[in-house]
């Protein structure tokens, strides 16, 4: 209404027209997003901990599943992760530095900036596609028992960890993997490990330099936070108890230890990797735009910022996600 | 659009040129953060992870407080925070915190609960 317009008085900052929060409705709507944004990933990360609290004493160590690095091989626990940060921090950066550019109005520095940040943006997804991928594929092989927990198998000599094709036996066995292409009234089924749980227990009695190391986690002593190795005779003991042999991850199963655990991190980071995709995609639109020169004749480049406030917010959750995923 | 910058981090005790300048500098800071939590990471000092504070382990302390540290500077200096009205501010900040607070306050002590009928109640699920 006319009779309401603001003078700039105290009485009339909510009385209509005019930004009583000093930050136009688009920004002000982007922030509504952001906020309840942050509480979907907080409810995500909180139901991990909660899950994470329930088996406290059985939890996967981070650090003994995420040890790869693309090109390298050997145990490089936490490098990649780091270097993934690092890539969105730096994406995060030239981001703010379109936006300050745009302030400015300098049409040419928005668009470097802007590109600079879609790279990052890529590289981050892609590293973490490779992540899931590694993750995925396993690493060691496990043996999963009738009660659904992880036993893992270490060299006593060396004290790391044994794959499966280092001691299993090979037995000749009827069941072969079934394929498509094989069978005309073929539809699915399950994939056969590469070895049988009757290979794996021969060729662990087979070895006596093997055994085996639980989910549990000690918690006393000189070996407190690592995982639990029980003696031959134990190991022989918790053997009767298997039920398959579990190479990877994926939601039924995980070699790692807790399934949940894999669960969590495919939804989690899952859910980050959609939104760092989409904030690519946003990106690249408003890139086009910035190109066309379509903020050049708005006047404005409050777009870039919009879309900053986003793709920032990306880069926050993710050092929350490093933190508990990786770190805690 | 605020145009003018706020240009001191440190609580005034780093100043700015330009808001360029101070870009970079949070930068450098956010890096030197987690260059320190990924060394603790793969270090994993023994004075700190046998000891706990609140029944929480020292290292994790620290990697929390390190990442609230972090997560001001992103949403201070990259979102401009800083530069909003303090009306605004309080809006976006204290409500995730508040509501956050609560969830992890109610999940993790319902956790520790469940945690604590698996390990004494006559439940087997470890074997």
């Amino acid at each position: 209404m006319d009779s309401t317009v603001a003078t700039g008085s105290e009485e009339n900052v909510w009385g209509g027209a005019g930004n009583p929060l000093g930050a136009s409705y688009g920004k002000l709507m982007m922030w509504f997003f952001l906020v309840s944004d942050a509480l979907t990933f907080s409810g995500l990360l909180a139901a991990y901990g909660f899950s994470r609290f329930k088996f406290i004493e059985t939890w996967p160590i981070a650090d003994e599943v995420f040890t790869h690095v693309p090109f390298f091989h050997g145990n490089y626990p936490m490098y990649y992760v780091a270097f993934m940060t690092f890539i969105l921090i730096m994406s995060s950066v030239t981001m703010v530095l379109a936006v300050d550019a745009g302030h400015k109005m300098k049409k040419n520095a928005v668009i470097w900036y802007m590109f600079l940040t879609i790279i990052g943006g890529a590289i981050f997804v892609g590293s973490q596609a490779w992540e899931w991928a590694t993750f995925i594929r396993g690493d060691y092989g496990a043996i999963e028992t009738k009660g659904g927990r992880i036993l893992q198998f270490v060299n006593t000599d060396t004290g790391e960890r044994a794959r499966l094709a280092d001691f299993a036996k090979t037995m000749p066995s009827e069941r072969v993997n079934h394929e498509s292409k094989n069978g005309v009234w073929f539809y699915k089924g399950e994939a056969l490990p590469s070895f049988s749980v009757n290979e794996v227990v021969a060729g662990f009695k087979a070895n006596p330099n093997i055994t085996i190391r639980t989910e549990s986690i000690v918690q006393e002593g000189e070996a407190q936070g690592e995982k639990t190795l029980l003696s031959r005779s134990e190991a022989l003991a918790k053997l009767k108890n298997a039920s398959e042999v579990v190479e990877g991850a994926n939601l039924i199963h995980n070699e790692y230890g807790s399934r949940l655990f894999a669960d969590f991190f495919f939804f989690i980071t899952g859910f980050h990797g959609f939104h760092v995709t989409s904030g690519v995609v946003i990106n690249l639109i408003i890139f086009f735009n910035v190109v066309l020169g379509t903020y050049e004749k708005r006047g404005h480049y409050e777009m870039v910022e919009k879309v900053g406030l986003y793709w920032h917010f990306v880069d926050l959750v993710w050092v929350f996600v490093f933190t508990f995923f990786y770190l805690v | 659009m605020a145009h003018d910058h706020k240009l001191e981090i440190f609580r005034g005790l780093l100043k700015f040129k330009s808001n360029t300048q101070k870009i970079w500098g949070v930068l450098i800071f956010l890096t030197f953060v987690t260059i320190i939590e990924v060394a603790l990471g793969i270090i994993k000092p023994e004075s700190l992870t046998h000891s706990s504070f609140l029944g929480m382990k020292i290292l994790n302390w620290i990697f929390i407080i390190l990442t609230l540290v972090k997560a001001y500077y992103i949403s201070w200096d990259f979102m401009h925070l800083r530069d909003e009205k303090t009306s605004l501010r309080r809006a976006i900040v204290w409500t995730p915190v508040f509501l956050v607070a609560y969830l992890a306050f109610i999940t993790l002590v319902e956790a520790d609960y469940i945690y604590g009928v698996f390990k004494n109640g006559f439940v087997t699920w470890n074997f």
